[in-house]
């Protein structure tokens, strides 16, 4: 016999990988059926209430396997639609085009990129398209991950942490009615305004690879992973959590650079495998190198709201604050993975 | 001469069958320098590729272009799908709905593919990218057109400068893509890419030399 048909299930909570993304849109949908409904082919999740007359559009979306991003921040004062391409592959344009059209109500829309190859290129094609019909679309692109040297020789630094803290702050401008002009002109500075940077643990599987996507010693690191593991500044050995909080902040700080009586929001995200203990554990060593460093976290965020899979790590944000981007972070929001004001 | 729409099928049919059958290489040549996925997603577009010209196969050949086109950008997803889909889109666009394509139109058409391409990506040659492969090959198309060869020759010669370009990859630094990220790491590996535009335009020389071609004009 030549090959004998000999299928190893994985030990993932998934049915096949192929259905996998779609079992989890329908489980999203019967959950959060007051916040969002849910498009198949093309796959594209939707503010229930969208489009909502002479609301700028927000859309966002990349490769599945981020989760709470993107599908979880679609809703009141954050998204109106996201595009949940295969897991880790950027979605196509024909979701993008058809999402841009399914929350246009007339006033625009703005896409939220995050900086990839891919979903760069899929995003221009898919603005083509709503453009040709008619719609008014611009689109932020954002890339504050340090970890990656922004030269003329490399695809320039990814998109990472300060998407989140993005789509919360401009859904926010959004929904109290600002133009489109407006709504891109803050975008542009939030991202100008925020770096980030992480770490990883452990790999992770993609399901339809059925092997990690890399290999990593017990006893070692991943420093500057990006969050589909590909490789970042260096493997060293394993460090303490205050060590590795201090790397990362002091990297973070020195970039933008942060300064003496900067109010930021600090973010402390896990990588999807992380447990909350251990991210408190990070947050804590944050603020005390902030607080040396005469940075005043005014705001925070704990938790994992960017994800590579079940990969063990963390990364660090930081996004300086003005009044107008801590007032839109306060600003009511209501979507399946993040809640307060209302 | 002139291109049929038979042959442009004949062509595409012949290509899907190639990415399902190298599926695995081709993936592998990404796995090295990329993420690993770039033969299933394209065998994923080509697979849909065939099933969305199966009702339209009889058109002109700028419609099997264009269908092609819309079915890779509606399918490959990662960036393979942008930069493929406008290559077929940006070709099917310049032969409008022509019944007959002379053999110049067809390499024109080409040309504009690769110049969506290159618009698309933003790449240039030496980047380790397809256009490594495509821009050296239809250089030598007009080249060979130029000095007035039948279009098997023009062709054949293009699939072997494509081969050249493609082999020319491997001592490259990429300076496009997810590959860039690995800055020296990328050098000794052959682009997926290029690996993969070379293949296409093998199978069209390959598919055109296998089929007779439609005279339109008489020959002395």
């Amino acid at each position: 016999m030549a090959e004998a048909a000999v299928t190893t299930r994985l030990k993932k909570l998934i049915n096949t990988p192929e259905t996998e993304v779609k079992d989890a849109l329908a489980g999203m949908v019967a959950a959060h059926g007051d916040l969002i409904r849910v498009e198949y082919d093309p796959n594209v999740i939707i503010r229930k209430d969208a489009p909502r007359k002479g609301k700028v559009g927000l859309v966002s979306g990349g490769g599945s396997g981020h989760e709470p991003m993107h599908g979880g921040y679609v809703g009141l004062g954050m998204l109106d639609a996201a595009c949940p391409g295969a897991v880790f592959t950027s979605p196509t344009p024909d979701q993008m085009a058809r999402a841009t059209a399914a929350v246009d109500g007339g006033a625009g829309v703005l896409h939220v990129v995050k900086n990839y190859t891919g979903d760069i290129m899929n995003f221009e094609m898919a603005a083509e398209l709503a453009r040709g019909e008619g719609a008014k679309v611009n689109a932020v692109i954002t890339n504050d991950d340090v970890a990656v040297q922004d030269s003329l020789y490399t695809a320039g630094r990814r998109g990472v942490g300060v998407t989140v803290l993005l789509e919360k702050i401009v859904g926010g401008c959004a929904e109290a009615g600002a133009d489109l002009e407006t709504v891109t002109t803050l975008a542009k500075k939030v991202n100008a305004n925020g770096r980030s940077m992480g770490m990883a643990l452990t790999s992770c599987i993609v399901p339809a690879a059925g092997k990690v996507t890399f290999e990593i010693a017990d006893d070692e690191m991943e420093l500057g992973i990006g969050i589909h593991g590909e490789p970042g500044r260096e493997r060293t050995k394993l460090k303490s959590a205050d060590e590795i909080a201090e790397i990362l902040t002091s990297t973070v700080v020195k970039d933008l650079p942060y300064k003496r009586g900067d109010e930021v929001l600090a973010f402390v995200n896990g990588m999807g495998g992380t447990p909350l203990i251990e991210l408190y554990v990070v947050a804590n060593a944050v603020n005390r190198y902030l607080q040396k460093e005469g940075i005043k976290p005014a705001r925070w965020l704990v938790g994992s709201y960017i994800t590579s899979l079940e990969m063990a790590g963390c990364s660090v944000t930081l996004l300086k604050l003005d009044a107008e981007t801590t007032k839109f972070w306060d600003a009511p929001v209501h979507t399946p993975a993040l809640r307060w004001g209302v | 001469m002139a291109v049929s729409s038979v042959q442009i099928y004949t062509w595409l049919e012949r290509y899907a069958g190639i990415v399902a059958e190298q599926k695995q290489y081709l993936t592998g040549l990404d796995a090295a320098i990329g993420d690993g996925d770039h033969g299933i997603n394209m065998d994923r577009g080509f697979q849909t590729v065939l099933v969305k010209l199966a009702p339209v196969r009889d058109k002109d050949a700028g419609t099997l272009l264009k269908t092609t086109g819309m079915a890779l950008v509606g399918s490959v997803g990662g960036a393979g799908g942008p930069l493929y889909g406008t290559f077929f889109l940006r070709a099917g666009a310049a032969l409008d709905a022509k019944a007959e394509v002379s053999d110049a139109e067809f390499v024109e058409a080409l040309e504009a593919g690769l110049k969506g391409v290159q618009e698309r990506g933003k790449a240039n040659r030496n980047d380790k990218t397809m256009v490594d492969a495509l821009a050296p090959a239809l250089e030598r198309a007009r080249q060979y057109l130029g000095e007035g060869a039948p279009l098997e020759e023009v062709l054949a010669a293009a699939a072997d400068a494509a081969e050249e370009g493609m082999k020319a990859t491997i001592p490259l630094k990429a300076l496009k893509g997810r590959a860039s990220y690995l800055g020296d790491r990328s050098i000794g590996h052959q682009d997926p890419g290029a690996t993969s535009s070379y293949l296409m335009l093998r199978a069209l020389s390959d598919s055109l030399a296998a089929l007779p071609q439609r005279a339109t004009t008489t020959t002395t």
